[in-house]
């Protein structure tokens, strides 16, 4: 599917293009609309949204190259983004992250070969009261450890599992 | 008293309904009763300070924006992420009309066409409630055209960045919520001048704390503010600890509490009580460090008297490290974050980090020497104050700081590679 004339974002896009002054100022929100239609900012979504700003496809990958939250390559199905700056790393976060990585049998920033986790470390992600935590899809879950963790990653593989059985 | 944190005081108040029958919007309609210079003039006189780190005169601020201009905006920063602050996340999650009306009074105060909310990335979740608050108030006639039947009007938009510390440096921020890279604009011109503020018009960036205080001066008068805190520090600030506590969290005190009031009392002090704690970071990764002793414990956090310790309130995000932990690896920890975060528009800042963190890994490693020690030194000395923006200052900070107050911790990995020599 495409972002332009899609019916899913086409009231998300317009909206967007009616709060700001310029069409430019447009180009954050657009391109999650695109990692959100492809899963990352692809080619395909750099140029859509260049098309619909009436922006160089080059200018549109500069904004998205040079924020952390838009992925140039494609993720796991859970991108799990684990915060190790310091007061959680103060907490347990780094020894918390090395064991995530090592339970999922992947290296940092990789992805498991079920496309199921992607695993990184992030900076601070004001939530210092309630480490170790991380952001999974952009939403935060916290106060973890690793009981709870292996806990949520059977969850999410069940999810999964479910969501592909009732496509089939 | 919660003047900020008040959803821990009132069930529902991210309501509307609640919130107004808790005096939510009071201080706006008091607001829309006086001249736009008669409100500039009220924050003024309440001695409020910007919660964003810089404590500048917020009244002082508003006042600086040409009242000629046909065309004016306000730019709320709610792009937390200085390392250890979490405040600004709690006021939107937990009492978000405040904020809300605190940037409504700000928009009237300065004739302000619309409010942008530049929200952190990260914050997705607090941008789809601050969109729902947003739409709530239209219904009401709060938010659009004629506000309140006063002929004000006003649009609020929520605006999510993408993960990018730099965004927080107002001058990016408006450069990226202009579509543009986040990265600083040369000053002058200022955001407040025509020119310099968004889309090049004359803009007040204020941090969401700051706004959050805004109704409570405007419904209980400038007077009610200033006699909370210190003569110079004027209200309640909310206090972000994190790190070796027992209780870590957000806590709302008058500014001039002191540090060992807020550690031990609110706190619960150290983690583990057979670690005597050792050291602060009390305004996150970028301000200076110092090592807790009673003479800084016993300092009230209050912009004037944080600087008789060498240090800032800034934030007020407030780390704390017992005696197991090696300052040369926090040194290592915060220079890795502005090294990730540093922009790269200015050499010294994107060479620096890059440089710094390199040696100090090297003497981590064990095998670094004395030079190394004085070489970071040296690099972080040549940063501070040749920048753009505030962030290679903040790069600096942690090697000047921790190497000044705690040479030991650095010396013990640089003479176990002499000796092993």
């Amino acid at each position: 599917m495409a972002i332009i004339g899609n019916p899913k974002y086409e009231a998300r896009i317009d909206r967007h293009l009616a709060k700001y002054e310029t069409k430019r100022s447009a180009v954050m929100p657009l391109l999650y609309i695109a990692q959100e239609e492809y899963g990352w900012v692809n080619p395909e979504g750099i140029r859509e949204v260049a098309e619909i700003l009436n922006l160089d496809p080059t200018q549109v990958k500069s904004i998205a190259g040079f924020y952390t939250m838009y992925s140039e390559k494609p993720k796991g199905k859970y991108w799990l983004q684990v915060c190790t700056d310091l007061p959680c790393a103060l907490q347990g976060a780094d020894e918390f992250h090395a064991w995530l990585k090592d339970e999922l049998d992947v290296e940092e920033g990789g992805t498991t070969t079920d496309d199921m986790f992607t695993v990184e470390h992030v900076m601070c992600l004001a939530a210092c009261d309630k480490a170790p935590m991380l952001q999974c899809n952009f939403h935060y879950v916290e106060n973890l450890d690793q009981d709870k963790m292996r806990g949520l990653l059977a969850k999410w593989r069940q999810e999964a599992a479910q969501a592909a059985n009732g496509r089939g | 008293m919660h003047i900020l944190l008040r959803g821990r005081d009132i069930e529902n108040i991210k309501q509307l309904d609640v919130y107004e029958a808790h005096g939510g919007f009071v201080g706006m309609k008091h607001a829309l009763a006086m001249t736009p210079a008669e409100v500039i003039d009220v924050v003024k006189a309440s001695g409020l300070r910007g919660r964003g780190g810089a404590g500048f005169p917020t009244g002082v601020k508003w006042s600086f924006i040409p009242q000629h201009e046909p065309v004016k905006f306000v730019t709320v920063n709610a792009d937390e992420s200085e390392t250890g602050t979490f405040k600004d996340r709690e006021i939107m999650e937990e009492n978000p009309y405040q904020l809300i009306e605190g940037s409504l009074i700000c928009a009237y105060a300065i004739q302000a066409k619309a409010v942008y909310i530049y929200l952190r990335g990260e914050f997705w979740d607090i941008g789809d409630q601050l969109d729902e608050c947003i739409e709530a108030l239209r219904a009401k006639g709060y938010i659009g055209e004629n506000i309140m039947g006063s002929g004000y009007d006003c649009e609020v938009y929520t605006h999510l960045g993408a993960g990018a510390y730099i965004c927080g440096e107002e001058s990016a921020l408006l450069n990226s919520l202009e579509g543009y890279l986040g990265q600083p604009r040369v000053r002058p011109p200022f955001p407040a001048q025509k020119g310099g503020g968004l889309y090049k018009e004359a803009t007040v960036v204020n941090n969401v704390e700051t706004l959050a205080n805004v109704p409570y001066i405007l419904s209980e008068g400038a007077g009610a503010f200033k006699a909370i805190g210190t003569e110079q520090s004027a209200g309640n600030k909310i206090y972000c600890v994190s790190g070796h506590v027992k209780r870590p969290g957000n806590y709302e005190l008058p500014m001039g509490a002191t540090f060992r009031e807020l550690l031990y009392q609110h706190a619960g002090g150290p983690l583990h009580d057979d670690r005597p704690l050792k050291a602060m970071l009390p305004s996150g990764g970028s301000g200076p460090i110092v090592p807790l002793s009673d003479e800084v414990l016993d300092t009230p956090m209050s912009y004037e008297d944080c600087a008789n310790i060498g240090t800032i309130i800034g934030s007020a995000s407030i780390i704390i490290m017992d005696e197991t932990v090696d300052m040369t690896w926090v040194a290592s920890k915060v220079t890795k974050f502005f090294k990730h975060e540093s922009c790269g528009k200015c050499t010294p800042c994107r060479e620096g980090t890059y440089w710094l963190d390199k040696v100090i890994d090297r003497i981590l490693d064990g095998r670094g020497s004395p030079d190394d020690v004085k070489r970071i030194a040296d690099v972080a000395e040549n940063m501070a104050g040749t920048t753009l923006c505030a962030l290679g200052d903040f790069a600096a900070n942690p090697i000047i700081h921790t190497i000044r107050h705690f040479p030991d911790d650095f010396a013990q990995h640089v003479t176990a590679q002499a000796a092993d020599g």
